[in-house]
């Protein structure tokens, strides 16, 4: 798939990147612009709304040609919303509002968080993880883990300074078809907005003053949660919206039953003071970044449940933790949603052939 | 919660770590052409004299004698490794994999030393190879180093690789040749060769 925006609709346009001619992909650049889409192999060219707008030696086709018809596919769905594109090979699948349910709240969340825009930053994570897709979609949202799992990088923060007193407190939350999110309060400081020693005397008085302006346009209780609490979203089934130390958004393919394609970018907003920002993308490299302190041991972890599956005497995953109280951030309600919608949509078939040993 | 569910290795605890993984012996200085004590001239040092200096760096990293390694490094070091999208990518405004000054470069070997750093514990068997080796003119006080290199990495059955350039600033510190800055520029365009860069390039 390729995403470009129309030049003459201004539409966001999401075409499977197929010359419908004989299939070679017609977008070959990872980002740019283009006024049009020529394959290479036989030259047919489409124009960035999708029509196809030429065809070498056309009278070849003694004008039988319907050109409408050889115009790019898009995708069956495409909707945004606040600048999040969504695609959907399901041409019945419900509006995107419907679909975000309960998540809406926690992507405006992000998105009010800054009076201007946000962006993502350049550099892309680009990594991937030999387990099963749905692990990671667990592992974004698994609170019980980041203590025995993160040691050395609560260790890291305490070398730096952190206090970690306070601890990880929180609630998580079913949002509805199949998202969720873990929202609490943790050590570390956010750029928005919430001071720690490790940003600087000096970044003191801007949080002080950017969490005052998040107060003043949401009210104390938006406005505080924006600044002070962690959420780690899960919005079903692949994508990820952790605003927490720093913001990322993260998607992953399964390209295997034990083989995933993890991309994830950071989200920021794009006028942010440079002594912010610094803090912002050390954050993020040092926990959600692939050579950082923290994900390198996630990707062990599912890699190591992926190996332990394949000895088949264990066929069940307990996630039970949380059903006998309030869901804390550390329990695995949040998941029991998660495989719910899952095990909903995919019936049957979810569970396999029974291999005879 | 509680985070303090076990203290880091001490050195004293690392020999025993170092038996379970099998690691290589360490070299033995006295054979090294250049010494990590020896009084060199920058101006004067040739092309094989850093060849023989990265050679040293590979092996203590193969071997993970990982706090020698630090010992190489100029006291106002950097290691930065971009993103394999962004080559030309700027730790002060983009993202990178990797940007570690004196102390977060010390904190990252203290986490490799550790038992909890569980994506490396056990270690991986690395091969770090160079080649290409290109002694740039001298600015200011730093002589820039640029080699090609190819980083094997093995663990658990699974082999990856690593394979990109080294950027090196050098500094003679009270006449000692030190790394004052490594800037690691990968030719891959995308990670997922490797997984993740748990390791040190």
């Amino acid at each position: 798939m390729f995403m470009v925006r129309g030049a003459k609709s201004g539409r966001i346009n999401v075409f499977h990147n197929t010359c419908t001619h004989r299939g070679a992909v017609v977008c070959r650049q990872p980002a740019g612009n283009a006024k049009a889409f020529s394959c290479f192999y036989h030259a047919w060219t489409f124009d960035s709304e999708g029509r196809l707008m030429g065809i070498p030696d056309r009278d070849a086709y003694g004008g039988e040609l319907d050109l409408a018809a050889l115009s790019l596919r898009p995708v069956a769905r495409v909707e945004s919303y606040r600048g999040f594109v969504f695609a959907s090979f399901d041409p019945d699948i419900e509006d995107l509002v419907s679909y975000l349910a309960g998540a809406i709240e926690y992507l405006d969340l992000v998105i009010d968080s800054t009076d201007g825009e946000m962006e993502i930053i350049k550099g892309t994570n680009e990594y991937c993880i030999e387990a099963n897709w749905k692990l990671l979609a667990e592992n974004s949202i698994d609170g019980y883990h980041a203590v025995s799992t993160h040691d050395t990088y609560f260790k890291y923060l305490l070398a730096l300074g952190t206090d970690l007193a306070g601890g990880v407190n929180g609630t998580s939350y079913d949002l509805g078809n199949g998202h969720a999110v873990l929202e609490y309060r943790a050590p570390w400081g956010r750029p928005i907005a919430k001071w720690e020693p490790l940003f600087g005397e000096d970044s003191r008085e801007e949080i002080a003053r950017m969490r005052a302006d998040l107060i003043s346009r949401h009210g104390e209780v938006r406005g505080s949660r924006m600044a002070d609490t962690n959420r780690n979203l899960l919005i079903y089934p692949n994508l990820v919206v952790n605003d927490i130390m720093a913001i990322t958004v993260r998607t992953f393919m399964p390209l295997a039953p034990n083989r995933m394609d993890v991309t994830a970018w950071e989200l920021a907003p794009r006028d942010e003071l440079a002594q912010l920002r610094q803090r912002r993308l050390d954050s993020f490299l040092t926990f959600l970044g692939p050579a950082g302190f923290a994900t390198p041991d996630d990707l062990e972890a599912l890699e190591s449940c992926q190996q332990g599956f394949t000895s088949g005497g264990v066929e069940w995953n307990d996630i039970s933790r949380g059903m006998a109280r309030t869901p804390a951030a550390n329990d695995e309600a949040q998941m029991r949603a998660f495989w719910r919608r899952w095990s909903q949509q995919m019936g049957t078939a979810g569970y396999g052939e029974r291999e005879s040993r | 919660m509680t985070t303090t569910t076990g203290a880091p290795a001490s050195p004293a605890a690392r020999p025993a770590e170092a038996a379970q993984t099998a690691q290589p012996a360490q070299p033995t200085w006295p054979t090294w052409p250049v010494r990590p004590d020896e009084v060199v001239d920058l101006d004067a040092l040739g092309r094989s004299r850093i060849e023989d200096f990265l050679c040293l760096e590979a092996q203590l990293l193969d071997a993970w004698d990982l706090d020698t390694w630090l010992t190489l490094f100029a006291p106002e070091a950097s290691y930065v490794v971009p993103c394999n999208d962004s080559p030309d990518g700027d730790p002060a405004r983009d993202l990178v994999l990797i940007d570690d000054d004196e102390l977060r470069l010390r904190l990252r070997v203290e986490r490799l030393n550790s038992r909890r750093a569980h994506r490396e514990y056990p270690h991986s068997r690395t091969n770090h190879q160079f080649s290409n080796v290109v002694v740039g003119v001298r600015e200011g006080d730093e002589l820039p180093v640029v080699a090609s290199f190819t980083v094997w990495r093995f663990r658990n059955g699974k082999a990856s690789y690593y394979v990109g350039k080294y950027h090196y600033r050098f500094v003679a510190i009270d006449g000692r040749l030190r790394i004052r800055s490594k800037r690691v520029v990968l030719d891959m365009t995308t990670l997922r060769p490797a997984g993740d860069l748990a390791i040190i390039l």
